[in-house]
């Protein structure tokens, strides 16, 4: 496929601040390779930005491979934009047409609070996997990989829910802006594995209220969230985290 | 008992709460539903059943069901206003551009609207019905259970109202009762498929169960 060059109208939030009021600003972006990434034809912008001496548009990235989930955004009203399965470096221009007009705004969510144009602090996300999302282990050399076994079915759906890069599009796309399908993740992934058990009933009520405290809103099961995950975690995993939670306050001991 | 309430304050907990109060107010549905279904066997046949349940020793027992039951819905009412409005809260700022998801259902995501017309029917329903049968001023005029409801059917108004309100019962429950299962931590392979098309099949025979009576009193009925 040949490359072509696309001119596009960028509608931009710009936010000097976490306290500033933010406003949409229109930007032209000329000649742009379809063979550019996304972020690519941000940066070309932002040259040009900065060519005539204007803020350049904030806005979060690192690996471009898909697998830090910095690069968070929305694109037309769909996180990570319109492609499924990717996150924001990995979406290419050919998808675009000539002349498209495209809106980028910041994830929005109480918790996600804008720290400047379209990058967001989802320091809420380490907050909840600091409150369980860990296993004690000891220090030292690694373990042997094969001396607890796992079951096969059991190690892929970990590795699965494991798969949760953090970017917090499930947050972004919820109507709700809730973490659940985030949380359900990381609760299952150690859930389903033996080296998880030994905290296995705090884990997840810890996670849970800590999910809560940070002003996530509540599931309702519209589904939105496994529709935009960049890793297509399931909601299979929201059912395993609900029973993990029964478990742990209707029939153990364990007390958060 | 502490850790028992505690349980309804977590949002997964919250979530717990909606789905046992709903499953439980289908389960009246369907009684509900049953009992109405008196009404196509005639006059005689629907009065007997509300005295039945009404002016026979039953009356003690149906007495506190009756008051379970307004429990069951005002817990479901009070936990969905709590809960929407905790999710309003969660996003203060509101996209730009509201692109719908094609996976997610217009079902599941109206609940509250659904719920809302459904509560003002709930409302004009227990005055015209509940409220009549033991208070209303046409029962010194002989008129019977049975005559009140077919009198109210006969308005056009009413029968509309009725009609549409199912409609809005019948998308509450298209959503409410397979994600009551997922809140209940049910999503399975093998059954998740058959319960989301049995929650069809319910919310489809219960909204036009009901809805088939204004229909019928408003459009059939010859009198007696």
């Amino acid at each position: 496929m040949s490359s072509k060059k696309l001119n596009l109208t960028l509608k931009v939030w710009r936010q000097a601040g976490p306290n500033e009021k933010g406003e949409f600003k229109t930007y032209y972006a000329n000649n742009i390779s379809t063979e550019a990434s996304f972020l690519e034809m941000l940066d070309i912008v932002n040259e040009e930005l900065e060519a005539r001496g204007e803020d350049p548009i904030a806005y979060e990235h690192d690996c471009r491979e898909g697998i830090c989930g910095t690069c968070g955004m929305v694109i037309n009203g769909r996180p990570h934009g319109p492609l499924q399965g990717i996150t924001t470096c990995q979406l290419h221009m050919r998808h675009f047409k000539d002349g498209d007009v495209i809106y980028i705004e910041p994830f929005r969510a109480k918790a996600f609070p804008v720290i400047k144009d379209l990058v967001v602090d989802r320091s809420a996300f380490d907050k909840i996997i600091q409150a369980g999302g860990f296993i004690s282990v000891n220090t030292g050399s690694a373990p042997e990989a094969n001396s607890i076994p796992v079951k096969k079915e059991n190690a892929e759906l970990a590795m699965d829910a494991a798969a949760c890069i953090g970017c917090g599009a499930c947050v972004a796309a919820c109507p709700n802006a809730s973490a659940m399908l985030f949380v359900s993740a990381k609760v299952s992934h150690l859930a389903l594995l033996p080296q998880g058990l030994p905290e296995r009933e705090i884990r997840v009520q810890k996670m849970v209220a800590k999910m809560d405290e940070l002003g996530f809103g509540n599931c309702s099961n519209v589904g939105a969230c496994e529709a935009e995950c960049p890793k297509e975690i399931k909601i299979t995993n929201i059912a395993r985290l609900n029973r993990e939670f029964y478990r742990a306050r209707f029939l153990s001991n364990v007390e958060e | 008992m502490g850790w028992f309430l505690k349980t309804f304050n977590y949002s997964v907990g919250k979530k717990l709460l909606m789905a046992l109060t709903g499953f439980f107010l289908i389960l009246f549905l369907c009684i509900h539903l049953f009992g109405n279904s008196f009404l196509y066997l005639g006059r005689d046949a629907f009065n007997n059943y509300v005295h039945f349940l009404n002016e026979t020793d039953l009356v003690y027992i149906i007495r506190v069901i009756e008051i379970i039951l307004v429990l069951g819905f005002a817990f479901h009412i009070w936990d969905g206003i709590r809960l929407w409005w905790q999710n309003r809260k969660a996003r203060p700022v509101k996209y730009f551009v509201k692109t719908v998801d094609p996976k997610s259902t217009w079902t599941s995501r109206n609940m509250i609207y659904s719920a809302l017309i459904i509560f003002v029917f709930l409302i004009i329903h227990l005055r015209n019905f509940w409220y009549e049968f033991k208070y209303g001023s046409i029962k010194e005029t002989g008129a019977t259970d049975y005559d009140i409801v077919v009198k109210t059917f006969q308005d056009p108004v009413y029968m509309i109202f009725y009609v549409v309100a199912m409609v809005f019962l019948f998308l509450h429950l298209h959503h409410g009762f397979q994600s009551a299962f997922q809140t209940l931590g049910i999503n399975h392979k093998k059954y998740t498929p058959f319960i989301v098309w049995f929650g069809r099949v319910i919310a489809f025979v219960l909204s036009a169960g009901f809805a088939s009576f204004p229909i019928y009193f408003f459009f059939f009925y010859g009198g007696n």
